[in-house]
């Protein structure tokens, strides 16, 4: 059977465009993923801003278009659906954003965000089944319609409002949510209750998660796959438990080291963080491994050609880096 | 003692009771700051009393909505209608800001105090090299000083937050995130201020970023022996940051202590429920789910503030707001789990 969803050498390139002049970003490079159908799993993208993760959620979604390769969700390519085959698309792939103020329209009551994709989607035979409908979904997330549909989104807080988008997701049964930071701007006592919905959605509902997010701490508690990018390429992937406790990568170990840690006596460990600026970073991409600016292990290969996955542990723990060159090794 | 009459003068026991206590720098008293709305005043910022003393960080903690950047706001005077500071004092070195106006007020901002504002990468100005904002403060502050010298104080302030000189002619556009906060943090200290304020200083920073500012503020705070007031809700980032830690809940501090002491035993229910639900890198544990909502902030609640989302709440706790008291050395908090002798009671 084919994946659910099956991303072969992604590419994304911004600028470069007629009009114009300055080098173009390059903001995701020869990307794959390969999301399984069942069982449903959540598959952590996970990176800096501005590493492509989030151009990733906009190629998925459908709001970019792939400058090269490949985008095939259960068997189709999403560059030569029919109309009718996107408009299943569109509703077996949803979305939840990380702003949970902004995706509301604040002149209407909250319930329109789900009147809307009745309608559209012509899910209800009549208002009743619509409200059943609303008021199942608003269960799963722990809310009561009577309590919640009548007000404006400004009445609700941070947290209550992203879980109405993870109900109104939730109403759609869509086979794959892409959810965009969706705890970056919940309040830290209320992250676990979103959290919690992800985990019983997978185990409950069969759905599947690209849960992007710059956040490991998250990614480690909750999901089963993880894809660590840094500028655009994959720097180490494997399953979450296995790529957290035991990083490869010199970027991934800067990055886990860099987390501070809630005990006073545990002080920021590892190297000296480094970080350059937008300038170096657009003349260092030109060729080899993206990282040698900031890497502390760098070699003079680096310089030469880009880093492929090499593995480094079991269940396909990969990290792209030299260091892991096991054949340059048996040469030397 | 009848819990009506009392509730406000329990408000104004005083927070702090550090061993320095006559070098405090900021000695804030019973501060309150109220929005005005159509339907009442919300209370934004309620009896909050607590003491910064010189050459330490204080963290300011606590969930969105809770007061603590409208405290800063109000230590900066920078409340704008409808929010007005309602009562109380803010002591800075001796001279109550609340009182201050015109120009006096001017003064005092930036070269006693200085701020560095929430999201400080949107707060430089685009069309202005870093050099030129700089100039601009102290030219403002100080009146006229020539080129030579201004130029050598600013590649000096730009050092002193790890910044190369080229970024002295570069413009905000060419700086990356954490370049351009750590530009703001050299803007902030450029006047030698006594007190830096920093509302979320690495909010919107992955955690590399994030890293380098928080050790570029504890840098500059020991080579200046500035005090600073840091405002987050990340409470790994405060662990590694601040000195002391003030917990905010629904605009009152209901712990605070120093930042060892709390992490080693947080007395407060909220403190314990913001602790454990910090995900850990460490351990897969199950999630933590909290459930409730802070009550409406435009009533004065009877009895203590936390009451209708606490997991311990009594009787007592509905009918009398708890008093800040020491239940341990130095450590403060505001709840009736704990007798006098801070044992607890259930």
């Amino acid at each position: 059977m084919a994946p659910l969803l099956d991303i072969k050498k992604a590419t994304k390139i911004y600028g470069g465009g007629m009009l114009s002049a300055g080098p173009v970003t390059v903001a995701l490079q020869d990307y794959d993923l390969t999301i399984e159908e069942s069982p449903a799993t959540i598959t952590t993208i996970a990176g800096e801003s501005g590493s492509g993760k989030s151009t990733l959620a906009n190629l998925v979604l459908g709001f970019t278009e792939l400058t090269s390769g490949q985008i095939v969700y259960r068997g189709r390519d999403l560059a030569e659906m029919t109309a009718p085959e996107r408009m299943d698309y569109r509703r077996e792939v949803q979305a939840v954003f990380q702003d949970p103020y902004a995706v509301y329209n604040p002149f209407y009551r909250v319930k329109h965000v789900f009147d809307l994709i009745i309608r559209n989607f012509k899910m209800a035979s009549g208002k009743a089944e619509a409200r059943d409908m609303i008021e199942n979904a608003l269960n799963v997330v722990g809310m009561r319609g009577e309590e919640v549909l009548e007000k404006y989104p400004h009445q609700l807080s941070g947290g209550q409002r992203q879980r109405m988008m993870m109900a109104r997701a939730y109403m759609l049964k869509p086979k794959l949510i892409v959810a965009d930071e969706p705890v970056s701007m919940v309040d830290a006592s209320l992250r676990a209750m979103i959290l919690d919905i992800m985990l019983r959605l997978r185990d409950e509902e069969g759905m599947s998660f690209l849960y992007i997010t710059h956040d490991l701490s998250t990614a480690y508690q909750i999901g089963d796959h993880i894809y660590l990018l840094y500028q655009g390429s994959v720097a180490e992937s494997g399953e979450a438990a296995a790529v957290i406790e035991n990083p490869k990568h010199p970027y991934v170990q800067l990055l886990l080291d860099s987390i501070p840690v809630p005990d006073p006596s545990v002080k920021w460990g590892g190297d000296e963080a480094t970080t350059i600026d937008d300038e170096e970073m657009r003349v260092s991409v030109d060729s080899g491994c993206r990282f040698y600016p900031r890497c502390t292990q760098r070699m003079d290969r680096c310089l030469e050609a880009s880093p492929v996955p090499f593995p480094v542990g079991a269940n396909n723990h990969n990290a792209s880096c030299f260091l892991y060159d096991e054949e340059e090794k048996i040469l030397a | 003692m009848t819990a009506a009459t009392t509730i406000d003068a329990m408000d104004t026991v005083m927070v702090d009771s550090g061993p320095s206590e006559q070098d405090a720098v900021l000695d804030i008293r019973n501060l309150q700051v109220f929005y005005a709305t159509p339907s009442g005043d919300v209370r934004a910022v309620d009896n909050v009393s607590f003491k910064v003393q010189r050459g330490e960080i204080i963290g300011l903690v606590g969930e969105s909505g809770c007061g603590k950047t409208t405290t800063a706001m109000a230590i900066l005077r920078l409340v704008q209608p409808p929010g007005r500071i309602a009562g109380g004092e803010i002591n800075l070195d001796s001279v109550n800001l609340a009182d201050l106006e015109g120009d006096d007020l001017r003064e005092t901002r930036w070269t006693k105090l200085s701020l560095i504002p929430q999201g400080a990468m949107n707060s430089l100005n685009p069309v202005m090299r870093i050099s030129s904002q700089i100039k601009d403060t102290i030219r403002t502050h100080e009146g006229r000083i020539s080129n030579r010298e201004l130029k050598e104080r600013i590649l000096q302030l730009l050092q002193l937050v790890g910044l190369p000189s080229r970024v002295y002619d570069m413009y905000p556009h060419e700086l990356s995130g954490g370049m351009k906060q750590r530009a703001c943090i050299a803007m902030a200290i450029a006047l030698d201020p006594v007190l830096v304020i920093a509302d979320e200083p690495t909010s919107a920073l992955d955690v590399v970023v994030q890293r380098v500012v928080g050790e570029t503020l504890l840098d500059v705070k020991e080579r200046l022996g500035v005090s600073m007031i840091v405002i987050g809700h990340d409470m790994g980032l405060m662990a590694q940051l601040v000195d002391r830690l003030a917990v905010m809940y629904a605009g009152r501090i209901v712990e605070f202590a120093p930042v060892e002491s709390i992490f080693n035993e947080q007395l407060h229910p909220y403190t314990q429920l913001l602790i454990e639900s910090i995900p850990s890198i460490k351990e897969k544990k199950p999630l933590k789910l909290t459930e409730g909502l802070t009550h409406d902030l435009r009533t004065h609640m009877q009895g203590c503030i936390f009451q209708l989302r606490c997991p311990h709440v009594m009787d007592i706790c509905r009918e009398e707001n708890p008093p800040m008291r020491a239940l341990r050395s130095r450590h403060e908090t505001a709840c009736h789990l704990y007798d006098d002798d801070g044992i607890r009671l259930h």
